[in-house]
């Protein structure tokens, strides 16, 4: 009936995740009764659950994934303090247990933090930047995020219902073939990501239709700011990458579930097969994760810098040419398996090549910010210290391209301190500077500076002291993964490594405090203008927050940097332009499409981990039902009256003219 | 001026994939257009079958051959059955198009050639066990 | 775009109303054409992007058949298994079905229902037909002991095709789907839209089996 689901699934041995576990449930236990005490959840599921804004769905993955960054982070505190503890001895962490958190932590952070929040900031800002009203799918648009929630939700349940998977983050067979995981971790493992997979697919598809078939009049492609380039590259890379993703981890599933012979030992499988696919993927992956972060560094230090982007056409080549490029190097993951001389040399060339558009990149944005007026506030702040930890960690990833450097550091601890010098320092950097740079525009008031700027010094600070001590013991010889170790040189590093980690938590505290105390001096820090940064793009021609519709009437762009022009020509005849004609706006209907689809899957996601074969059908069922359900509906679309529009037009009218300090605003 | 104008005038002309960009939609036209692919495609397909087992042929050229039919019956879907053209109104559909064939190509040939590769300097894995044992 | 598209006129919230910025100083006509395209072609071309990251995915199940052709452990080999006339028949029952989905295209676009439900019937008859071969297929190798368990070969052979066979059977669902809207609804512009998208699936579809009979079947028996 329950398929291998059971009692025994509790770790009640454990005290850890039970008590986390326990934790996390009076926590969201808590938050439910609140919200349903104050008679919340109708405006819950209204105006968020169903919602198909894709401003409201871009906020809700970036909630997703900061709390998955909390939970991460959590798994990677508890790594630094074993390796500092367990100095021959065996620390506070079992083997089997130690193995579970170093796979969660790579896997919630790629898929469930790094991935929301790049999708996340392009939801919110790809449409405003375009002066467009919704992406092109704005119901599948819902479904992608749910799914993706779903996917998280999986991973979590993980922690109290059984285990989670014990080979790393990407699951090398023949360790993750029955024989050697016969436990259900690696099934966790494989649906969360078949299934938020499918969501992220979906985002892939929707945005690369967006930016090519849906632009402001007059918005050209060489006039896009460079968020929506890079946002365009990304998603082709992820329509691209993520099938690749599908079809392997399918492939590994028919070995576990069915006895199929892809990976396997024995009845001629082929486990280095699995390493040439999953990095296919993988490679362009680190990339889709990237570039969204390159674009944001791009618009924040031209802004900051009171200076137009600084070479934007190479800036445009570059991030096309990364985009065909990442497909051509993924062998430099395996350097080691034995392809032979040849062909290790050839893809170490193309890695090598693959860094030029990115110092392309490096110069541009020096270039931008000389001579430039550059204001010091958070955003750039983020942006400088990004420059100076991603060329670091580039330059490290270039060592690593010679194949026979990768030779002796394969494995080791040095490569671990590489690729977090360069997604700490790029992605997520890149992301907190999207956050604090854009999240006036969300919510109509600005974050504390200050606490803001402490918290930047405890990351870069700790960001420092965590991860350059592994390069150290990399190259004294320390693998990646130890649960304990002998080696008395590496203990000092070791040390000052869990001392970094510890400066990360106070960064995540102080933000933490800084995202509660700016809420409640909303009021002081609120932003009238709509353009709190003196912005160079079209969001910034919106109230903060935009209004449901983003633009009361679509605006016409007439070169690059749209909205400065608009400002320049305002400036210049000392008044706005004549009030235009307002009209009715049809925009889409809430659809609960995306959270029902999701709520199917997650029972389909873990039944099928659990081998409960009925909930599997009833499930499948049940979506299918939802799809047909939704393609019957007869209204997909309601008016906004043009009253209402040209109510919310003239109040921003109103604001802008007196941010401009214009004399003769006709009212 | 800092970037693009130069794409001021190019009047945005469009149509969707396996829309047919004709003008006027004569039926007894259209269905030609499909007649004229069915017959090809058969006319192709019947060729590979034919190869695959006739002895005539030099027995290396074959698959090669075959890959090319393929190809070009592929060729013949996209453009009868797909509407696919090279006219204005289709380059976004033929850059995506572009670039999801190169993408195949890449994973497919790289696929080959590095696990041909590896195959070629390393033990299999029927030899390892055996060593161990 | 076409005359027939009735989608055209009442496009959604991007669509270009007026072709001046509320903020604007300036009076623009000259985008008046905007760079926001119809509902149908942003449908179509959406579908089109999903439709290659599926030929992707099927690259990856590609790569894995042709490496893994050779490792039959011992097991039989395409060249025994593979009967080239079901194959010949599969093949024209796929090439057929596509031709009559273009047909059904038409049909609705003629809003002539004889000529669409024919044509939509004439089409799930050949998929059906070619599914039942290849069910037929892998039972009698099943049976053969030649089942996806034998050797890797096999595996990856059952899964490549059986894959194909996957999306023909969804594709059959979606086509009773839309027979059924078209019947509920009518020829709207929805449901035309996303009778483009089916008709491209399907057609899809075929493509990827002219790679699988070549590559699979074809080069199986005379290697």
């Amino acid at each position: 009936m329950l398929g291998k689901l059971s009692w025994a699934a509790i770790p009640l041995d454990q005290p850890i995740p039970l008590f986390t576990a326990a934790l996390v449930g009076v926590v969201t236990f808590g938050v439910l009764a609140w919200v349903t005490l104050k008679g919340w959840l109708p405006y819950l599921w209204r105006e968020w659950i169903t919602s198909v804004d894709h401003k409201m769905i871009g906020i809700m993955y970036i909630l997703l994934a900061m709390v998955m960054l909390l939970r991460g982070f959590a798994d990677a505190i508890m790594m630094r303090s074993q390796q500092a503890l367990a100095f021959r001895s065996e620390g506070f962490l079992r083997p089997e247990h130690y193995d579970q958190i170093f796979s969660a932590h790579g896997t919630l952070m790629i898929f469930f933090v790094a991935m929301p929040f790049v999708i996340g900031l392009m939801n919110f800002v790809m449409p405003l930047q375009l002066g467009v009203r919704d992406v092109a799918f704005p119901t599948l648009n819902s479904v992608s995020f749910w799914l993706t929630a779903t996917g998280a939700f999986l991973v979590n349940i993980s922690l109290v219902v059984g285990e989670f998977a014990r080979t790393g983050w990407l699951p090398y067979p023949p360790l993750s073939e029955v024989a050697y995981s016969p436990g259900v971790g690696v099934d966790y493992y494989l649906w969360s990501l078949q299934i938020s997979g499918v969501g992220t697919l979906l985002t892939g598809v929707n945005f690369v239709t967006t930016v090519l078939k849906i632009r402001a009049p007059g918005m050209t492609l060489m006039r896009m700011p460079m968020f929506c380039w890079t946002t365009l590259a990304s998603n082709l890379l992820i329509v691209a990458a993520f099938p690749i993703l599908t079809a392997t981890l399918a492939m590994l599933l028919l070995d576990r579930y069915v006895g199929f012979h892809f990976f396997t030992n024995e009845a001629g499988g082929n486990v280095m097969m699995f390493m040439n696919l999953i990095w296919a993927w993988g490679h362009p992956e680190v990339y889709i994760l990237i570039l969204p972060a390159f674009g944001i560094f791009s618009e924040v230090i031209s802004t900051f810098s009171r200076k137009p982007l600084f070479g934007y056409r190479s800036m445009v080549m570059a991030t096309m040419a990364i985009c065909v490029l990442s497909f051509t190097v993924w062998l430099h993951h395996f350097f080691t398996m034995g392809a032979g001389a040849d062909v290790n040399a050839i893809f170490g060339v193309a890695s090598m090549i693959i860094a030029v558009p990115t110092g392309v990149k490096v110069f541009n944005w020096l270039f931008t910010m000389y001579g430039g007026r550059v204001v010091y506030s958070q955003p750039i702040l983020w942006s400088i210290a990004f420059m100076v930890t991603f060329v670091i960690g580039g330059m490290t990833g270039v060592l690593l391209a010679v194949p026979p450097v990768d030779f002796v550091l394969h494995n080791s601890l040095f490569l671990v301190a590489h690729f977090h010098n360069v997604i700490i320092g790029g992605v997520l950097f890149g992301a907190f500077a999207g956050y604090t740079y854009w999240f006036p525009k969300a919510f109509g008031f600005r974050l504390h500076e200050g606490l803001g700027k402490a918290s930047f010094w405890c990351w870069v600070v700790g960001f420092y002291v965590a991860f350059m001590p592994l390069y150290v013991v990399g190259l004294m010889g320390m693998t990646r993964r130890m649960q304990h170790y002998d080696v008395p040189e590496w203990r000092p590093w070791l040390l000052i490594a869990a001392g970094g980690a510890a400066m990360i938590l106070v960064g995540i505290i102080l933000q933490i405090a800084q995202l509660a105390i700016s809420i409640r001096r909303r009021k002081e820090l609120r932003d009238e203008t709509g353009d709190p940064w003196n912005g160079r793009s079209l969001e910034w021609a919106t109230p903060s927050p935009p209004p449901s519709f983003n633009f009361a009437v679509l605006p016409s762009v007439e070169g690059g940097e749209a909205y400065w022009g608009m400002k320049q020509r305002a400036r210049q005849q000392a008044m706005l332009g004549e009030e235009p004609p307002y009209a009715d706006i049809e925009m889409p209907r809430n659809s609960p499409t995306g959270f029902i689809c999701a709520f199917f899957a997650t029972f389909m996601g873990f039944a099928l981990i659990w081998h409960i074969w009925w909930i599997v059908i009833l499930a499948a069922v049940g979506a299918f039902a939802t799809f047909v359900v939704f393609a019957w509906r007869d209204e997909v679309e309601y008016a906004i009256p043009a009253e209402v529009v040209a109510s919310v037009d003239r109040a921003n009218r109103t604001a802008r003219g007196e941010t401009l300090a214009l004399s003769g605003t006709p009212s | 001026m800092r970037h693009g104008d130069q794409d001021e005038n190019s009047h945005y002309v469009d149509t969707a994939p396996g829309d047919d960009s004709l003008d006027g939609y004569e039926a007894a036209e259209e269905i030609r257009t499909y007649l004229i692919g069915l017959v090809l495609a058969t006319l192709l397909t019947l060729a590979s079958f034919l190869i695959a087992r006739t002895a005539l042929v030099w027995e290396p050229s074959i698959p090669v051959a075959l890959a090319v039919l393929a190809i070009a019956q592929m060729g013949v879907h996209l453009v009868f059955f797909l509407h696919i053209t090279t006219g204005p109104d289709n380059v976004n559909n033929v850059l995506a198009l572009a670039f999801g064939v190169l993408i195949v190509l890449l994973v497919i040939v790289g696929s080959l050639w590095i696990m041909a590769h590896m195959n070629r300097n390393m033990l299999s894995i029927d030899q390892i066990m055996q060593m161990q044992s | 775009m076409s005359a027939f598209d009735p989608a055209v006129g009442r496009d959604g919230p991007n669509q270009v109303e007026r072709a001046q910025g509320s903020l604007d100083i300036q009076h623009s006509t000259k985008h008046a054409a905007g760079v926001a395209a119809s509902k149908r072609i942003i449908a179509g071309y959406g579908f089109w992007i999903f439709l290659l990251s599926d030929i992707v995915m099927f690259s990856a199940f590609f790569a894995s058949y042709a490496v893994l052709v050779d490792a039959t452990a011992g097991g039989p080999s395409g060249r025994g298994l593979f009967d080239l006339g079901n194959v010949g028949i599969e093949t024209a029952c796929l090439l057929l079905s596509s031709f009559t989905c273009g047909l059904a295209a038409i049909g609705a676009r003629k809003r002539n229902g004889f000529w669409f439900y024919g044509a939509m019937a004439a089409t799930f008859i050949l998929g059906a037909a070619f599914l039942c071969i290849e069910i037929r297929e892998f039972m009698s190798m099943i049976a053969l002991g030649a089942g996806p368990t034998r050797s890797a070969f096999l595996s990856a052979f059952f899964t490549l095709v059986g894959c194909h066979g996957l999306h023909v059977a969804i594709g059959l669902l979606w086509l009773l789907t839309m027979m059924a809207q078209v019947f509920a609804k009518g020829y709207r512009a929805d449901i035309l839209r996303r009778l483009l998208c089916f008709s491209l699936f399907w057609h899809a579809l075929d493509i990827i089996w002219v790679g699988l009979f070549t590559m699979v079947y074809l080069m199986g028996v005379t290697q």
